[in-house]
């Protein structure tokens, strides 16, 4: 091994003046290019600091002619950083770079080219294009690796380049190389150029995607990553086919990188939808389950993401991890997004058999220093109570002894909670309500104190002092928040249908509906209270009826994602989209979307439940370009080992755009689309939540709102910033 | 894929800056430096701005950042991170702010092998030593055949080893390590105990070893019908890239070309029969408002050949606690205000044996009372030559075609860092 280095000490900052002077000096007496290395290292460190070190171009550039590797390797990271500023100083060094492109080393052509493409100006991509199409022939498979991502970094810069260059037909054949990695590299290069809006189409078949597995054995992780990844790009026609791949996948799931893991469940979710065979399917499901748990003894970063997923693949399959509830327990120490994430697993999971264990542990976690996971611990015993009938009792109690401990929020949860399990229990437990009402003074926050003041109005024919306690809330009801008021208005009118002969209801009602017809503002609370006005005025009986009409029960069936929303979701597992459990496409600027592409496979629920992603504007008629090989076969055969070389990704470029290429509509899809086009996806995959929860899904990890408090023009972040 | 890759210092002072992609400027960094390393309550690794995307993992006084712009996949994210934290540690001894300066030209080269475009690359740290160095290579020197065998090997089946590894004595150590997650309630009945088993290999083989590794694991002796009954029911096993899945898919047998040098050969996780090596039973009374009395009790539950070294019990105290009596016959005990615990240190308990703490809280009177939330204690402690799920390694077997002698051994260690707690 190396010596450790002993660079910090050029880690500081230096004038333009002094390092051009020293990388001058260094020309005329250099023993072993020690100045030159140690200019170089001063310049390097001062990009990282973020000085601008541009105007030493011609300087810098000039140390090219040492033999040093080392040196070479300063320029180029020199040439990365400002290469693209200097379109007219450029041309200096693309001699160089062409030399090195011819060098004998392979590790020197890789240099060269992994570097010119890492500056996209014209100048250099035009210097490139033919170096670029002999590496990706060169004999080297690291040249071959190196030039591949080449390739997507070129169409980056100028995707019409590149297609008419033939670039992507030469990645496609890479797909067919001896050597594993650079069929990775190839795959992952061509996922990034189909996930374009203007890329061309991405497809595999079955021979393809085949092929494919057999390089997967021999890639590096990283490749396994990119190449099982792919396969969603397959479709599978037949089941058979769809599973013989699960098979031959799933013992990818004992390997030691989680992300191989997780790519991997991604794989085999998605083939489950095409397949027939229920006994392959248990057993998948079966066999994800460990490997998912394993991924809990990993950092707390993989943990985060592994949890998030979890969350979302045991909606989808239950199966995966009924028996688990344990590990999801949390440990003191856990980091808090760590802890979050298993409690809302932890209710998941929970059951009749299983109750009173989550309930112990829920409780343990109530008496944490951590408001939010407190407050998301009582909430969850609410939750339990109402979802596990046969725990309701012990919740109640739980959250009673909560109540007692007088903890502000503590209280608040406990109450928003009660609320709705009165709700889901009527008749029960209405008996605790005066324990409650003693916290009325606890109250500080609009949620809880529209839920205490929702139970004392629903309940104030069982409350004596239902009429003092709301008086007592009415004294601020101006100031409240209109969820209060609303809240204060409709108990005001339920105490008074209750008690109509008492002179203090009547007195509280007319008081609270003239406030809001003829002190308040807001539409809404207006409107309702003239429509209570009137309901009173015209029939009182009729009023009672429909105030106190019987309401629909709450469960928790709603609790849950619809299945076309979560097949969809699933798509991205792994990915961020899964974290924040939204399709990319609505958080993050020009993210592909994904859908299940129906096939005669699909299985009929997963097809019922397909949301058609929204149909892309296109030009009306369709283009193909003919590639190498074969258009890709339909035919059962296409499978059969025997026709090797027609395997024919649908990597089909795109025509030139049209000369003026403001629109980047311009894309040929030379494919079908979905017959039918349904409604676009929903936006939120949440949205058909019951707001029974209320804001429970508050503290949900999502991305920050775009919009920032500071006005910006398109409501986009990235604007501001860059 | 990842766009930039990122160190800061604590202060939020960048140490390394690469832009994989142009989509972003360097003041990118401004960014995260305002969203995390000056927020003192940051609640995820990662931190989505618009379509931008900071995944960050800490390490010592250091954030490895990595950017992205794209729907990522966040666990390959985190997985590079750690990667990178692996290789700069296996590079430079240790991975902290002064390492990192001292080695940023070096840092700048590795990340640009190991991600290109941000697509992470070949990381396998025995090939990347062979061709990233801290000494100066001149580029025509490095004659092009050298160089072909890194590219092949970089890119190859068995991208983890070199070829021409040569030792006079041929050795391989095996490490089984066991971390003890316990979770005990108040009452004594077990919430939750498991083990994560990593078995750490250091192979120093010559040539091309082919290895082949067995354990007491209960799928395969139960095949072999031996009637053993010692055997371990493994929940879940996770290979290094170098173990071949396929075989152990179909025969449960582990057997692969081991990188030279160290490696972290499998992990594995087992719950069930779980040996608890020590048995914390901790009485915590709460003596009026002003006083809480503490009697812990730690008996060590395996042969007594055997005993449990460096055993640390962190107990907790409430918050207005002023002083604390300690009485042990075992050990050392102090009150430890600023953590709000009674640190007791046990270097060495024998099996079979028992040491107790007691010791008297005093609290101050404060005017708003509230109650206590008793955090769980936590005992750290490692146990040489025991393992709690009970494994053993069968064998280990090493063939090559020169058919030489090798020498193997075999350490077991079971321990608990911050995973073993006790309710009370």
């Amino acid at each position: 091994m190396a010596q450790p280095g002993q660079d910090a000490k050029f880690f500081q900052r230096g004038k333009l003046e002094e390092l051009r002077a020293e990388l001058q000096a260094a020309e005329t007496k250099d023993k072993k290019y020690v100045k030159r290395k140690t200019a170089l290292k001063k310049i390097v460190a001062n990009i990282t600091m973020g000085n601008d070190m541009s105007p030493l171009f011609t300087d810098v550039v000039q140390c090219l002619g040492t033999p040093l590797l080392e040196i070479k390797k300063m320029v180029y990271l020199f040439l990365v950083s400002y290469g693209r500023s200097k379109p007219d100083q450029i041309h200096l060094v693309i001699p160089n770079f062409l030399q090195d492109c011819n060098d004998r080393n392979p590790l020197i052509r890789a240099l060269a080219i992994r570097t010119m493409s890492y500056i996209p100006i014209p100048v250099v991509t035009d210097a490139l294009t033919e170096p670029l199409r002999h590496c990706l022939k060169d004999r080297d498979p690291y040249v071959r690796k190196t030039a591949a991502i080449c390739v997507v970094k070129l169409y980056t810069a100028d995707p019409r380049r590149a297609e008419k260059g033939g670039f992507v037909e030469m990645l496609r054949d890479l797909m067919l190389d001896s050597n594993a990695t650079v069929v990775a590299n190839a795959v992952a290069a061509l996922s990034e150029i189909g996930d374009r809006h203007d890329g061309v189409i991405f497809r595999l078949n079955l021979a393809t995607a085949n092929k494919l597995l057999t390089a997967l054995g021999e890639s590096s992780e990283w490749g396994q990553i990119y190449i099982l990844d792919s396969l969603l790009r397959y479709v599978p026609e037949r089941h058979a086919d769809a599973e013989l791949m699960a098979e031959r996948i799933v013992v990818q799931l004992q390997h030691a990188n989680s992300a191989v893991v997780l790519t991997t469940i991604k794989a085999l979710l998605y083939l489950m939808n095409y397949m027939e065979n229920r006994k392959l399917i248990e057993y998948c499901c079966k066999k994800m389950g460990p490997p998912l748990v394993t991924l809990l003894s990993s950092g707390p970063e993989v943990q985060y993401v592994a949890l998030r997923n979890i969350l979302l693949i045991i909606q989808r399959r239950p199966a995966v991890l009924k028996n688990d509830v344990k590990v999801f327990f949390c440990k003191y120490n856990d980091p808090i997004y760590v802890k979050l994430a298993k409690l809302e697993i932890m209710y998941r999971l929970a059951r009749a058999e299983n109750a009173k264990e989550v309930l112990a542990e829920l409780q343990e976690y109530a008496s944490e220093v951590d408001v939010d996971f407190v407050r998301k611990a009582v909430r969850s015993i609410g939750r339990l109570a109402i979802k596990v009938e046969e725990a309701a009792d012990n919740c109640i109690q739980a959250l009673l002894g909560l109540v007692e401990a007088k903890v502000s929020y503590v209280v608040q949860e406990a109450i928003i909670v009660i609320k709705d399990i009165f709700r889901r229990y009527p008749g029960k437990y209405e008996g605790i309500i005066p324990k409650l009402c003693g916290n009325l003074d606890l109250l500080d926050e609009p949620e809880s104190k529209a839920a205490m003041v929702w139970i004392i109005g629903q309940f104030s024919d069982r409350i004596d002092n239902a009429d003092e306690l709301l008086d007592d809330l009415l004294y601020t009801f101006l100031e409240e928040s209109v969820e209060v008021q609303l809240a204060l208005l409709t108990a005001a009118v339920k105490l008074f249908i209750y008690k109509s002969k008492s002179d203090k209801t009547k007195e509280i009602v007319h008081k609270v509906l003239k406030w809001t017809t003829e002190e308040i503002d807001n539409p809404d609370l207006r409107d309702r209270g003239f429509m209570y006005w009137r309901l009173l005025a015209v029939n009182p009986a009729v009023a009672g009826e429909i105030v106190l009409a019987e309401k629909p029960a709450i469960t928790t069936d709603s609790d849950r994602m619809d299945r076309g929303a979560l097949d969809q979701l699933l798509l991205h597992t792994g990915t961020l989209g899964s974290i924040y459990h939204k399709n990319p496409e609505t958080f993050i600027r020009n993210a592909a979307a994904k859908a299940l592409v129906d096939s005669p496979a699909l299985n009929p629920h997963s097809r019922a439940a397909i949301i058609p992603l929204p149909r892309p504007q296109l030009p009306p008629t369709t283009i193909t370009v003919p590639g190498p090989g074969p258009v890709e076969p339909q035919l059962p055969e296409s499978h059969n080992a025997s026709n090797p070389p027609d395997v024919t990704p649908a990597a089909k470029p795109a025509p030139p755009p049209p000369a003026s290429a403001s629109i980047d509509g311009d894309a040929a899809l030379s494919d079908h689309d979905d017959e039918d086009d349904g409604p676009p996806a929903a936006a939120d995959p949440y949205s058909n939540l019951d707001s029974a929860f209320g804001n429970y899904l508050q503290d949900e990890p999502r991305p920050m709102a775009a919009g920032g408090q500071s006005a910006n023009r398109h409501g986009d972040l990235d604007d501001l910033l860059f | 894929m990842i766009s930039a890759f990122f160190i800061f210092n604590q202060k939020g002072e960048v140490l390394i800056s690469r832009l994989y992609r142009t989509d972003f400027k360097r003041s990118i960094a401004d960014v995260f430096r305002i969203q995390v390393v000056s927020n003192s309550d940051v609640r995820s690794p990662i931190i989505t701005l618009g379509s931008t995307s900071f995944f960050h993992v800490r390490i010592n006084n250091l954030y490895v950042v990595a950017v992205t712009k794209n729907n990522a996949n966040a666990a390959l994210v985190f997985e590079f991170c750690y990667r990178f934290i692996n290789i700069a540690k296996s590079y430079f001894g240790k991975i902290d702010e002064e390492s990192v300066k001292n080695n940023f030209v070096l840092i700048y080269e590795l990340i640009d092998e190991i991600s290109d475009f941000g697509y992470p690359q070949n990381s396998e740290i025995d090939t990347l030593k062979s061709y990233i160095t801290t000494e100066s290579v001149v580029s025509s020197a490095i004659a092009a055949e050298e160089s072909s065998k890194i590219t092949t090997q970089a890119t190859g089946a068995t991208s983890w080893r070199r070829g021409d590894v040569k030792y006079k004595k041929n050795e391989a150590f095996v490490d089984v390590v066991e971390t003890v997650n316990l979770s005990m309630s108040a009452k004594g009945t077990v919430l939750r105990a498991d083990v994560d088993g990593h078995i750490q290999m250091r192979a120093y083989l010559s040539g091309t070893p082919e290895c082949k590794f067995g354990l007491n694991d209960k799928l395969v002796i139960d095949k072999g019908d031996r009637g053993i009954s010692d055997a371990v029911e493994l929940d879940d096993c996770r290979f290094h890239q170098c173990v071949r899945l396929h075989d152990f898919d179909a025969t449960r047998t582990i057997s692969f070309i081991p990188p030279d040098g160290e490696f972290e050969l499998m992990r594995y996780r087992s719950t069930s029969n779980v040996k608890l090596p020590l048995r914390i039973i901790p009485s915590v009374t709460e003596i009026g408002t002003s006083q809480v009395a503490y009697t812990v009790t730690v008996k060590a539950n395996f042969n007594n050949k055997l005993s449990a070294t460096n055993v640390v019990l962190r107990i907790p105290t409430p918050l207005n606690t002023t002083t604390v009596e300690c009485k042990v016959a075992t050990g050392k005990a102090k009150y430890v205000p600023a953590e709000n615990v009674i640190v007791w240190k046990i270097p060495r308990i024998q099996g079979g044996s028992e040491c107790t703490f007691t010791g008297t809280a005093s609290l101050t009177i404060t005017t708003t009372r509230q109650v206590w939330a008793r955090p769980p204690i936590d005992v750290d402690f490692q146990v040489l030559m025991f393992t709690a799920s009970g494994l053993i390694v069968r064998f280990l077997k090493v063939f090559e075609k020169s058919n030489y002698q090798s020498v193997k051994w075999v350490r077991y260690l079971t321990k608990a860092s911050g995973t073993y707690q006790i309710r009370f």
